[in-house]
């Protein structure tokens, strides 16, 4: 039974959301939902729990095809992680989310909303677990393609512009990674990750080798949103229903990450990339770009859900100047990056949702003087505020520690001050919030308040906990990321 | 009870203090009864790890590793045993001056005020008991945002910038230089422990370890050495208890604590005082008290004189460490104890009239002593420890460090020390002089006379400590000394 | 002559790559300077269709035959990129299907189709 873990948790997924597009009753849909999510988070952890006994990976070859001929789905530690985040995140936001998509999403739409969640779950947890380039592009578009549907569903019209828009960015860049794929394929002849980057040995320096990887990545990070490609995730994130905002914003980026990462380290290899391609000079480039771009728009947004996506724009930012520093404590800053930010993230999108929820709408100016009226969801903003901002003890310091630890080993004394500058931006934009909830009165006439739905505080403050938990021990996060990066930075066969 | 766990006591008394302050919000006595139970247990088990300390004991221990190398340890040495004592007796001490103040002036807001006060003190004490940078820093941290709500606390427009500015500029220089140092630090060192003798040695370079202490001094932001010192002026919005303890005694003495712990067992004073790149530090000290007086012989509200003392006073002790000889630092760990009494009586006297005379600009305070003597007489004896006039205990510091200077023949602290006296005699003794000698020449509307008398018995205790610490300074020198010559 | 003829002979061989490489071109320009969303879709197509072509050409093994396993040949053409194709094909017509659909619903919201008067009645 073990054996077959890793279909088991694209596969439940999928046969779920076929059940719900047939249900179609919200109260089924949704308990179906949360049990498939739940399963495939437990799925996730056994296999940890298997891979930490032993070193290496497990294999499992869909359809009995053997690999390199077939596809193959391969968990190692760096996926399971993904795989990890990905289940979890997918469990909290539906525990957290069934009265805020009664409230935001028609009722007729409400069965189909989980089913479209479920088909993103299954597409996002194949791209962690799949080991083959084009199954890899087919799991991308499956979630795609629901993420649009997810955000499109949105109670402001401009949700459908901006799921159209994300659509259209979105398909491009699955179409250069495609182009990537075949001009790699063409001259490997195999579409089996590691056996591609085993081939690719002798050729790595001929053009078409070349042009594939620049393709690939281009693709990547335009799903990735990496500053100057970040343009659709504002406003994806902003207009988006609230539980879907949560959701993609802890992993649709993260995964494309993994990804990323992933073809730079196993199928290009450590070696080509950080000595004989441009690929960390222009990572470090656009990382700093999007961390300072991103910060200094994020100041000025006056809607709180568009504010904290141009701060995840940032924040991704932090994350692939891990790559860019191309020394092992960079890249373990990023990846445990990932991780930590999907936590913060999702918390504070969680507490926003429940402020939204509670006053109906996302404007930083109405939000005058709820620090009294809804003490639990501020103070849990706060402490979210807290750790964006990198205060020790926090998830967010983990990786900013890493990524100077990094730094200085290359000796960029710089890039350090530069980490740390970008983190008071944090504090401007976070604080204006703060400011406002506790430090004004409400205005005369405005709505009753009260706290959100006793659901919805309570995830959030779960996920406001495990922020701090994961800050003081990162032993889970760190070990399985320190192994990940072991993994990535082998020397390919 | 082992050392070990007097620590965790002394740090979890106040985290618990918060929780029955918050149950008994309705019932405001027994919600202050609270927090002075907490702080008086709390001085007790300062006080019975003392004499330990002096014996040359170092209780210790170790909660935890949060990242690799990075560890949440503590361990009492000398100068955090000093600090310690005296926040944790001055929180008493300052309870019962807040509850007067307070209730004096119908401030709004009392449960969340004694809170922050609460999470301040134990910060504070994380801070005192630090085992290593990483600890120290997430105390550090702690502070500048436990104090944050307490700053601006009157919630009007003038409290929410000088809160910003506060918390803008202490989080500014804790985050873009004092980060970075530590993760120099622990680059070039491997770790972040405090050890006696330093753990820096000279084999990194003069530009590094120079570079390393412009990081350090800057980034510890709360000794306000110019020109990161705007935050203390900005913060005298804050209601006078806060300034009081927060300003006077627990926030700023945070910064130079850190400041000398940092000189002493992370550089060590031979690296110190060997490295030419280090002399800066001197320097900057230097004219940070000449200036500081400079500005705050024109300041008319009394609270920004007073505030700008405080930042010449600190970079006594900044001056004083960087001498980086045994007595010097002596000098420094004196002078800490004894500005925090002379300035926090100064700050209750301020408060005092301001709550029972609503006068805050120290033209209007011409006659006052007579209608407020006990007011004015504190007021007086806190001046003169500022000046350094026996029998306060100012003299005390400053005789170590003008003792120290004369025996390293150094002529830039001799003449520091000579003109920032005079200048203190210049902005203080006009005060008691105005206070006392002149006529009222303004009848205030309503006849008044001292404060509340919670008031009143808070700045005589500390008044009186000031005058009994000359007589019986047993403690802070033996602590002193322990700690220069270990 | 002959070496200009083999030259010429060469690159027209690759006539199958100067195509993808148009459509590419063509199919981004549109996407990105027509402000009519249905156009935006169309150029869309256009791009995803290059890929095809990319991913078929090099399946033609010369002197290959069609792959169905027989005794007589030894050397077939590379089924793999047409299966690939279909599954691509399909994500496309996935993709147009939605993007349609949007538009669709885009248009009884705003009114217009012109992305140009969507960001002016909602974002000025």
């Amino acid at each position: 039974m073990f054996e077959q873990y890793p279909v088991i948790v694209v596969m439940w997924p999928l046969v779920a959301a076929a059940l719900c597009a047939v249900v179609r009753r919200e109260r089924w849909c949704w308990i179906l939902a949360l049990s498939v999510s739940f399963i495939s988070l437990v799925g996730a952890i056994t296999m940890l729990g298997y891979l930490d006994g032993e070193a290496g990976f497990i294999s499992y070859a869909l359809g009995g095809w053997r690999p390199p001929y077939g596809i193959e789905y391969r968990v190692d530690t760096l996926a399971v992680y993904i795989l990890i985040l990905v289940s979890f995140l997918a469990t909290g936001v539906l525990l957290y989310g069934r009265q805020s998509v009664k409230a935001e999403i028609p009722a007729n739409l409400q069965g189909w909303y989980y089913c479209m969640y479920l088909l993103c779950l299954c597409g996002l947890m194949g791209i962690a677990i799949t080991g083959d380039a084009f199954n890899a592009f087919v799991f991308m578009e499956i979630a795609s393609l629901s993420m649009y549907v997810l955000i499109g569903l949105g109670r402001d019209r401009k949700a459908l512009a901006a799921a159209y828009q994300y659509l259209i960015m979105g398909t491009v860049g699955a179409t250069m990674y495609v182009i990537g794929v075949g001009l790699l394929y063409t001259i490997t002849g195999t579409l089996n990750l590691v056996d591609m980057g085993e081939r690719l040995n002798p050729i790595m320096d001929t053009p078409a080798a070349l042009a594939g990887m620049a393709f690939i990545i281009v693709g990547l990070s335009l799903k990735l949103a990496l500053f100057p490609m970040h343009l659709w995730l504002p406003n994806a994130y902003a207009f988006a229903p609230s539980v879907t905002t949560v959701f993609i914003s802890a992993t649709g980026t993260k995964v494309s990450i993994y990804l990323l990462l992933r073809y730079l380290y196993s199928v290009f290899g450590f070696d080509f990339i950080v000595n004989h391609s441009p690929v960390p000079s222009v990572m470090l480039v656009l990382s700093l770009l999007a961390i300072f771009v991103g910060s200094l728009t994020a100041i000025f947004q006056e809607n709180v859900k568009r504010m904290l996506a141009y701060s995840s724009v940032a924040q991704i930012g932090y994350i692939t100047l891990g790559i860019a520093l191309a020394n092992g404590a960079g890249l373990l800053g990023g990846l445990v990056h990932v991780f930590n930010h999907a936590l913060m993230k999702g918390a504070l999108f969680m507490l926003v949702g429940g402020i939204a929820f509670q006053i109906g709408t996302v404007r930083i100016e109405d939000m005058a003087g709820i620090g009294r009226k809804m003490p639990l969801t501020m103070l849990g903003f706060v402490i979210g505020s807290l750790c964006m901002l990198g205060v020790p003890g926090t998830v967010g310091f983990v990786g900013k520690w890493y990524l100077a630890v990094g730094a200085i080993q290359n000796g960029w004394w710089w890039l350090v001050a530069l980490i740390m500058l970008s983190s008071l931006l944090v504090l401007v934009y976070m604080g204006r919030v703060v400011e406002i909830a506790y430090f004004r009165e409400r205005p005369q006439g405005a709505v009753a308040l009260s706290e959100p739905p006793k659901a919805m505080v309570v995830t959030s403050w779960v996920f406001i906990f495990a922020c701090i938990y994961f800050g003081i021990d990162t032993s889970f996060t760190l070990d399985t990321a320190e192994s990940a990066v072991e993994i990535l930075l082998a020397p390919k066969p | 009870m082992s050392s070990g766990l007097l620590i965790v006591a002394a740090l979890l008394l106040p985290t618990i203090a918060v929780l029955f302050i918050v149950s008994s919000t309705r019932r405001p006595n027994l919600r202050e009864a609270f927090t002075l139970l907490f702080a008086s247990v709390l001085f007790v088990v300062v006080c019975t790890m003392v004499p330990s300390v002096i014996d040359g004991d170092r209780p210790s221990i170790v909660l935890g590793e949060v990242m690799s190398g990075l560890i949440v340890a503590f361990e009492v040495e000398p100068l955090g045993m000093l600090f310690a004592l005296i926040a944790s007796s001055l929180w008493i001490i300052s309870s019962v001056y807040s509850i007067g103040y307070m209730r004096g002036n119908n401030e709004p807001r009392h449960t969340s005020f004694f809170v922050c006060f609460a999470i301040s003190i134990g910060s504070t004490m994380g801070i005192a008991f630090a085992g290593n940078l990483f600890t120290l820093f997430l105390f550090y941290e702690v502070l500048t945002l436990s104090t944050y709500p307490l700053v601006a606390h009157k919630g009007n427009d003038e409290a929410r910038a000088g809160g910003r500015m506060y918390l803008g500029i202490l989080l500014f220089t804790s985050v873009v230089f004092l980060l970075p140092a530590l993760v120099i630090t622990y680059s070039i060192t491997g770790t972040l422990d405090f050890q006696l003798g330093g753990t820096i040695d000279t084999d990194n370079g003069p530009f590094l370890i120079g570079m390393l202490s412009v990081l350090f001094i800057y980034g510890i932001g709360k000794a306000a050495i110019m020109p990161a010192h705007k935050w203390l002026p900005a913060a005298m919005v804050a209601p006078a208890p806060v300034s009081a303890l927060l300003h006077a005694v627990a926030v700023v003495k945070a910064g130079v604590f850190s400041v000398v712990k940092v000189i002493v067992y992370v550089f060590g004073i031979d690296v110190f005082n060997l490295v030419s790149s280090t002399d800066w530090v001197s320097y900057a000290a230097g004219f940070t008290v000449l200036a500081a007086s400079v500005i705050a012989l024109r300041q008319g509200n009394l609270k920004r004189r007073l505030a700008y003392s405080t930042v010449s006073q600190l970079s006594y002790v900044v001056l004083a460490a960087a001498m980086a000889t045994p007595l010097a630092i002596m000098g420094a760990a004196l002078h800490i104890a004894s500005h925090a009494f002379g300035k926090i009586t100064l700050f209750f006297a301020a408060g005092s009239i301001y709550t029972a005379a609503h006068k805050t600009e120290i033209c209007q305070l011409n006659g006052i002593g007579w209608r407020m003597p006990i007011t004015m007489i504190a007021f007086s004896i806190g001046a003169l420890s500022m000046i350094g006039v026996p029998p306060t205990v100012g003299f005390l510091g400053k005789w170590y460090i003008l003792s120290a200077a004369i025996t390293a023949t150094d002529y830039f602290v001799l003449f520091v020390i000579f003109c920032s006296t005079l200048l203190n005699t210049g902005y203080f003794i006009p005060i008691i002089y105005n206070a006392f000698m002149r006529a009222e020449d303004v009848i205030p509307e309503h006849d008044h006379g001292e404060a509340p008398w919670p008031v009143v018995l808070a700045l005589s205790v500390t008044a009186s400590a000031s005058l009994a610490l000359f007589f019986f300074p047993d403690v802070p020198l033996a602590l002193a000394k322990q700690l220069a010559w270990g | 002559m002959t070496d200009l003829l083999n030259q010429l002979n060469e690159n027209l061989g690759h006539v199958n790559h100067w195509i993808t490489i148009f459509l590419i071109l063509a199919g981004l320009y549109i996407v990105v300077a027509k402000s009519n969303m249905i156009k935006k879709l169309v150029g869309l197509s256009i791009f995803q269709t290059s890929v095809y072509l990319l991913y078929i050409s090099p399946s033609k093994i010369v002197g290959g035959t069609v792959p169905i396993i027989s005794e007589d040949y030894a050397v077939y053409s590379n089924p793999l990129p047409h299966v690939l194709i279909l599954t691509a094909i399909v994500v496309g017509v996935a993709t147009l299907a939605l993007g349609l659909a949007i538009v669709v619903r885009i248009n009884e919201a705003y009114g217009t189709i012109e992305e140009d008067d969507i960001y002016a009645q909602d974002w000025d």
